[in-house]
């Protein structure tokens, strides 16, 4: 066992682990930040995508240890000071850009990760980098919506039954 | 002016806030003090006898608390089927037992053999690995075809060959389908495969088994789409636990698509070993776990005959399928070839005559079961293929001869036994045209060709039963539970309410949705509504979410219970205002006095319910709390129409979907954006069959598609911007919402459409392919443009 010490949403954070401890590992058992999900063992799915100093990184593709030192923000940080929904989880609520919820907290770091790579992402751009991200629920077609409007772009509203 | 509240309304949902934040509590994030871990040890080997298994290494590893083996489940009962099928000669299907642990043999790769429990998950994966299984491997019998041959060796000894059953529907049209065939003017046959897919939900099985030896009481978490079905299954027929002393959780679901309907081995070896241990034990499904031990679905091998007169009505339909049980019979797995396939073989026309007949065969395999839509695409791409087939050989129009058959009329009998209520088939086609931009597409045609692809149009309709019911129907049928659902409405002193739904919410957004159904019967705001459901301890016998079933069907519970709840608060609010019950209006919140200015709040009569000290208690009891059961006269029938344009790259064969839109007809509407979502969500499920997922075994049985590296999941490049209409809406004539379901429609309609438009692609690039099996995955397409 050895020790690792990382900043996880802007607090300190350590714990003895194992060296084959993966970082989706630390968050979830030993910090009990179960916010980030674990949806395949071949880092295929994006479930576990969490920000390592700034980068998209999926959690079970580094070791906790690998993260020693590391500024790491899941999406329990992703929430505005004032507990209110920051804009790209705003976003997804007001387009439907999550069902069952299990894929989103990697959604939204991927997201957030893509709108700092480039601000105004076109349609096949958020396609392309959402690759790595799987979604069974939405077919994608509200998350790309979300994204587009997270950006500040024009999307069309939700659908609703006129009285 | 679109509503903001209420049915109709697209309100944000409630549900996202706490999966938005990290907050949602999913079965993997619930930990009990002093819980341990389970690992299973799954066979390798398709087939094999067990001689033995060494657990000694294992056993003295550190953290490890116990090894299980079958022997250690000899007098636990065998995970039970919950539909027994009739076969065409009147005898019940072949039913094999299926031992929680193998016992003596295993029959698929991932059939668990032992399981070990220890302190940490790593303890225990590490100890499982030093477990050594003496198995002698046997043929695998993985070809349906060749399953059923004479002298195959056989997935189950004790049963007398390796079919379950042979099924004829409707047996007595066998003999006047024949003649038909045999006078039609053209009949066109078409052989394909339904190919063996994976649900695939994000969130793997989980299952955490807890027991109080003080009370006696069990408590199983677990990644359900119908907790109430797995208490009574688990309780009754594998663990013999009464239902009073067995609780069954679950929690926030991260999607079902079928797979979290059935009773798993899992959930009774949790269950099982916490009281055996007197520990919490914990089992969580890797994502290779999950394939090969997940419920598959579809796999059927078809043959369709489509025979039409000179005129081109369709005058008769056959049928031949063979259906994969794989290894076990999963809950509802004879039903899903049968009754969910066989009944809607009519789809949208007026064939008079039909016949169906499916052999369900066991082979080495992972067990089949319902997948999303679940028999009905796997009628709807028969059907809609053939159609499309039989158009090509006539030389008319798709569309035309699809018309030309509609069913007009309602309510319409089918020869299959079902009789649609209500449906308006020609308007949703029209509707489609419209949102397809139809007109359109030769100029887009020629774009393509300009860039040297190959563009296609694929169109077809469908039609879906949702909400199978009603219950004495289905147990004559075979099924061996009922398929009602319950609501509790619970009214609380100070105004709110809770409502207990057995309904299960796994992404459909009920939290929101019902709480809209409720608050608009009332005219109070949807957050003085929450929406309880998943836990037994709190909800009423309930049967759970799958089959579109759950506003249909407990939606209508629902309404039946707040309709009571309203009737008993209208006498309330009688005689607080001492005026006749009769004339008590309830609008917005407010009772009133019909032709009067007296009224009272719902808060009043809600206050007075619980402090009644102004109350007739002669003739009412205290307290607003009502349950209702509500079993459905009938299914429900969607149906639409669907339209796909892809461009397949003659170099290479590889297909893109450039347009996708999709007229469905759910009847009324609760909520349009939720609505749409589930279209969204089944479309990609649907195109996922059509071009990417393939479960697939080698001769073996090896399972050579176990991880997302092999098994190709839909991704957001995969698909295109969606266009979605439900604007026609021919209500529900038998349930008190008119609304129809609209979960799986989706999967349904969709692979017809992308098959139908390669092929029209191919066609239009001079390559006379008239079939290709799904996937069409540019090997398939490139290979078929070689021999054509």
């Amino acid at each position: 066992m050895s020790h690792v010490s990382m900043k996880v949403n802007g607090k300190e954070v350590g714990g003895e682990v194992e060296g084959r401890t993966l970082l989706v590992d630390f968050l979830r058992e030993d910090l009990k930040m179960t916010g980030t999900h674990v949806g395949c063992d071949t880092s295929q799915c994006g479930a576990c995508v969490v920000h390592v100093d700034g980068k998209a990184v999926k959690a079970c593709t580094i070791f906790a240890l690998e993260a020693e030192g590391a500024e790491v923000t899941t999406i329990e940080g992703m929430a505005n000071a004032d507990g209110s929904l920051g804009v790209v989880q705003a976003a997804f609520q007001e387009h439907h850009g999550l069902q069952c919820g299990f894929c989103t907290p990697g959604m939204v770091m991927a997201g957030a990760a893509l709108l700092k790579e480039n601000p105004k992402p076109s349609e096949a751009e958020i396609r392309q980098y959402l690759e790595g991200n799987i979604c069974r629920c939405t077919g994608y077609h509200n998350i790309v919506k979300a994204i587009m409007a997270a950006s500040g772009q024009d999307v069309e509203p939700p659908a609703v039954a006129a009285e | 002016m679109p509503k903001d509240s209420g049915i109709g309304a697209s309100p944000k949902r409630r549900e996202d806030v706490r999966f938005l934040t990290g907050r949602g509590q999913y079965t993997d994030d619930i930990n009990i003090n002093g819980q341990l871990y389970v690992h299973f040890l799954r066979s390798d080997m398709a087939h094999a006898t067990i001689n033995g298994i060494d657990t000694s290494e294992a056993e003295g590893m550190p953290g490890v608390v116990r090894v299980f083996t079958g022997a250690d489940f000899e007098g636990v009962g065998s995970i039970p089927c919950g539909w027994q099928v009739t076969d065409r000669h009147g005898e019940p299907m072949q039913e094999p037992a299926h031992p929680v642990l193998a016992q003596g043999k295993v029959r698929h790769v991932g059939d668990p053999i032992a399981a070990v429990v220890a302190e940490t998950y790593a303890q225990a994966r590490d100890a499982a690995e030093a477990l050594v299984p003496d198995l002698e491997e046997l043929p695998a019998v993985i070809d349906m075809k060749d399953a059923v041959k004479d002298g195959t060796t056989k997935v189950h000894d004790d049963l007398t060959s390796n079919l379950c059953y042979d099924w004829g529907f409707v047996e007595e049209n066998r003999d006047a389908v024949a003649k038909a065939m045999d006078e039609a003017a053209h009949v066109t046959t078409l052989e394909l495969v339904n190919n063996r897919l994976v649900a695939n939900p994000m969130e793997p099985r989980v299952a955490v088994g807890d027991y109080n030896p003080g009370t006696d009481d069990h408590t199983l978490y677990t990644t359900s789409q119908n907790p109430h079905v797995i208490r009574l299954l688990m309780g009754a027929f594998v663990l013999g636990i009464p239902e009073h002393k067995l609780r069954v959780v679950a929690p926030d679901v991260g999607g079902g698509f079928g797979t979290k309907i059935f009773h798993y081995a899992e959930e009774a070896f949790v269950t099982f070993a916490a009281k055996q241990i007197g520990r919490p034990v914990k089992w969580t499904a890797s994502r290779s776990e999950a394939f090969m031990s997940d419920a598959h679905g579809r796999d059927h091998v078809t043959k369709i005959e489509l025979a039409l007169d000179a005129e081109n009505n369709f005058t008769a339909i056959r049928t031949e399928t063979y259906a994969n049980m794989g290894a076990y019979l999963s809950t509802f797995a004879p039903s899903v070839p049968t009754w969910l396939h066989g009944t809607l073989m009519a789809g949208n026309y007026k064939t008079p005559l039909i016949y169906v007949n499916v052999k369900a065969v066991f082979t080495n395999t992972v067990p089949v079961d319902a997948y999303r839509g679940a028999g009905r695409p796997e009628a709807t791409f028969q059907l809609e293929r053939v159609i499309d087939k039989a158009a090509r050989e006539l030389g008319v129009d798709p569309l035309a001869l699809r018309r030309q058959n509609f069913i007009t009329e309602f309510p319409y009998a089918t020869p299959v036994a079902v009789e649609y209520d209500t449906g308006d088939y020609e308007a949703t086609l029209s509707k489609l045209e419209e949102i397809a931009d139809i007109s359109g597409f030769e100029a887009r045609r020629r774009e393509s060709e300009a860039k040297g692809k190959w563009r296609g149009l694929g169109m077809n309709c469908y039609i879906e039963a949702c909400g199978i019911a009603p219950s004495a129907l289905v147990g004559q049928l075979g099924a061996r539970a009922g398929l009602y659902e319950s609501a509790t409405v619970r009214v609380n002193a100070t105004g709110g309410l809770s409502v207990m739904t057995g309904s299960h919410s796994h992404g459909q957004g009920h939290e929101t949705s019902f709480a809209q159904v409720v608050a608009d019967m009332i005219g109070i705001d949807d957050g003085m509504v929450e929406i309880v459901h998943g836990d037994t301890s709190k909800v009423p016998m309930g049967m759970g979410t799958y089959g579109s079933r759950s506003l249909a069907v407990g939606g209508s519970a629902i309404v039946r219970a707040t309709e009571k709840i309203i009737a008993k608060a209208k006498k309330i609010a009688a005689h607080l205002m001492e005026a006749s019950e009769g004339d008590i209006e309830l609008k917005d919140g407010q009772f009133t006095v019909a032709g009067t200015d007296k009224s009272v709040a719902w808060g009043d009569v809600t206050l007075a319910a619980y402090v009644p000290h102004n109350y007739p208690l002669e003739e009412i009891e205290p307290g607003l709390e009502e349950t209702a059961f509500y079993d459905p006269a009938n299914f429900t029938y969607p149906s639409g129409a669907y339209a796909c344009e892809v461009e397949v790259d003659p170099e290479t064969g590889h297909v893109t979907i450039e347009r996708f839109a999709a007229a469905d007809d759910f009847g009324n509407v609760v909520n349009p954006m939720i609505v749409e979502g589930q279209v969204h969500g089944g479309l990609a499920q649907g195109i996922g069959q059509a071009l990417l997922e393939n479960c697939s075994y080698d001769e073996d049985g090896q399972l050579i598609s176990a991880s997302y590296m092999d098994y190709a999941m839909p991704r957001a490049d995969d698909v295109p911007m969606f266009d979605v209409d439900h604007s026609c809406q021919t209500p529900c004539t038998h349930n008190p919402l008119g609304v129809k379901g609209c979960g799986e429609a989706g999967a349904i309609g969709s692979p017809p459409a992308v098959v139908n438009a390669v092929i029209d692609a191919l066609q239009s690039g001079g390559k006379n392919v008239m079939h290709i099996d799904m996937p069409l995955s540019p090997n398939r397409v490139w290979a078929a443009m070689q021999g054509a």
